[in-house]
């Protein structure tokens, strides 16, 4: 017994102890047959050489005991006793086991089970509930990604591209009524006017030059010999009334499909919205009857 | 001879192979073994390219000038997209064995309105503020749509529950540190799940210039860019969270934009102020996402028959090619 007064007086105040953690407040012991985890007179395995400790392996609590009687052989020093699984009969078996036992071993010897199965519940509930998986981010692969993704948002040019469907839909009258723009009712109107005359009789034609002879009037006032040049051999119909209504639909057609037209179209675009203004007033109750 | 090259050139000296008189030497300048030489030819080399790539483009732009009208086309430059590998599953619009697919997949009884889409968002456990916030915004977006949290329920035991309420799409935001990264996506009686992982989340309050929140009604949707079968069917999963009619008089637009592989989402308010132009305002959060993995029936992690995966090693290789 008084060589443990000289191990504890060694190891835990003056010497170094390899099993020792000094922190701030609190002295910790490293050694897997300490009973309380701390580093103290009472539990320190290697300054008493009557200990007992609980340990648990691979979910089964085994209680371990040192008597000073194998202190000369470490061999057969710790001695293992499995304990039973049911709670209570464990306890009984530690207290036969330490029996005649300093109160303070038998009692944290007790205290440890207790915690150890406690624990194990506890692993036996987690592993039936989802556990997260854990992936690890490869750095170099993040960076490749976010690097490509900045890339690919500058090549979408997402407002551009939204806008420009919006624009098709509007086009294809996907919004019905709800928007009235009407020059791009006209546009569809004319377009329909122009696939109805190129296939149809020659009444028709003569409807078409009827409403003409009206808005001659006003559209050669305003149109520059401009307009003449242009769309000249495009072409192919041979009266100059319905020349010029095609001409005025190839101009609005190839003015919102093309953009790169010749210079000449410039001061005719000027005067476009003063002929729009025209065309409306003139026929809009003719493309009405046309689709009636 | 290597040394004997690499030596003459180290003194500057003449071309090493007399058969070609020029300057600078032919020999690569990575033969050189002193460091500092070799620094020094490199940059030396590097300065020559480039002089030569300037003279080389003023005498075409002076080529150009003298043609005048004459002057063939520019060249289109080559970008990421106009070199795209192939990809032979492209859809063709005409292609009838799509359209029959498409007739007949999971998505038919949607696409013939059949079905009206109701989605359940959650989360994944214990979900913390901002991925809650988001969570809130995206069911504000998404029109019919619940959020639940799911406090430690399996997916697995969910979507029966979801079935028998009539759930058309569950969606689960996985969050990790705080941020949502990841995406399942999973249509319910039986349908696909797809998982992407999520980046650049960014809430309402963090868009600039944002308009007011987004309203009930139904908003219109906008695929763009999904060109191959995979990109299709995802296309298609993407359309059906959306109930059919959009409400015009909403103006709202939801967009998933795909742009090399990765599906920009945005929603935004327009409004039309002239027959050609139109004026687009961002309201709602906007992500990124990238499909990681495409499943045929719904989400199972361990026996799930999985359409597409992405692998890394054997699908990254090339830089030019996508998937979707």
């Amino acid at each position: 017994m008084h060589s443990d007064d000289v191990v504890w007086d060694t190891l835990g105040n003056r010497q170094f102890c390899s099993y020792k953690i000094t922190t701030k407040t609190q002295n910790f012991c490293r050694n897997e047959y300490n009973l309380t985890g701390l580093c103290n007179r009472s539990s320190c395995p290697l300054a008493n050489s009557q200990y007992a400790t609980i340990r648990e392996e691979k979910g089964r609590c085994y209680l371990y005991m040192k008597t000073i009687e194998r202190a000369a052989f470490p061999r057969r020093l710790w001695e293992r006793v499995l304990l039973n699984k049911n709670y209570e009969k464990a306890l009984e078996e530690i207290d036969e086991n330490l029996i005649y036992w300093p109160r303070f071993i038998r009692h944290k010897c007790k205290q440890r089970f207790t915690k150890i199965t406690q624990y194990l519940i506890r692993i036996r509930k987690l592993t039936l509930k989802r556990q997260r998986k854990l992936v690890p981010l490869r750095r170099k692969i993040e960076r490749r990604e976010k690097r490509r993704e900045e890339k690919a948002l500058v090549a979408a040019q997402l407002d551009n591209a939204i806008e420009k469907e919006l624009l098709e839909r509007l086009k294809q009258d996907t919004y019905g009524d709800i928007y009235n723009f009407p020059i791009h009712a006209f546009d569809k109107a004319l377009q329909q006017q122009d696939a109805e005359s190129e296939s149809e009789s020659d009444a028709e034609k003569e409807e078409d030059d009827d409403e003409d002879v009206d808005k001659r009037e006003f559209v050669e006032a305003d149109d520059s010999d401009l307009s003449d040049f242009e769309d000249m051999d495009k072409l192919e119909t041979s009266s100059e009334e319905e020349q010029e209504v095609e001409e005025e639909v190839e101009k609005k057609a190839s003015r919102s499909k093309s953009k790169g037209k010749t210079p000449l179209k410039g001061p005719a675009r000027r005067k476009r919205p003063y002929i729009e203004i025209e065309y409306e007033k003139e026929t809009e109750p003719a493309t009405k009857t046309k689709a009636a | 001879m290597a040394g004997d090259g690499g030596g003459a050139a180290a003194e500057d000296g003449g071309p090493p192979t007399p058969a070609r008189v020029l300057f600078p030497p032919t020999f690569s300048v990575s033969e050189i073994k002193n460091k500092q030489r070799r620094h020094f030819m490199f940059l030396r080399w590097k300065q020559q390219q480039r002089k030569e790539k300037l003279a080389a483009k003023k005498k075409r732009r002076k080529e150009r000038e003298a043609l005048g009208d004459k002057a063939p086309p520019k060249a289109i430059p080559k970008t990421i997209e106009n070199q795209r590998v192939y990809d032979e599953t492209t859809v063709d619009p005409n292609d009838e064995e799509v359209a029959f697919d498409e007739a007949t997949d999971e998505f038919a009884p949607y696409f013939n309105r059949q079905t009206v889409p109701k989605i359940l968002i959650t989360t994944s456990d214990r979900p913390r503020g901002r991925t809650v916030r988001f969570c809130e915004q995206l069911s504000s977006v998404i029109p019919n749509s619940h959020v639940y949290y799911r406090r430690g329920l399996a997916l697995k035991r969910i979507i029966p529950q979801c079935i028998a309420r009539d759930f058309t799409d569950l969606i689960v935001i996985n969050e990790d540190r705080k941020i949502p990264n990841g995406l399942v996506l999973s249509h319910l009686p039986d349908g696909p799940t797809a998982h992407f992982r999520m980046s650049s989340v960014r809430l309402r309050k963090e868009i600039k210039r944002k308009g007011k929140e987004p309203t009930e009604h139904v908003p219109e949707v906008i695929l763009n860019n999904f060109t191959t079968r995979l990109g299709h069917s995802i296309g298609r999963m993407f359309a059906s969270l959306f109930p059919h009619d959009p409400q015009f008089i909403g103006r709202q637009v939801a967009t998933f934009h795909n742009q090399r592989d990765y599906i920009f989402f945005r929603f935004h308010r327009y409004i039309f102020k002239s027959e050609k132009k139109v004026g687009i305002q961002e309201l709602g959060p906007r992500f990124t996402l990238k499909l990681r993995s495409l499943q045929k029936g719904t989400f199972d992690s361990k026996f799930g028959e999985y359409e597409w995966i992405h692998k890394r090693r054997e699908m990254d290789t090339s830089r030019r090619k996508f998937h979707l």
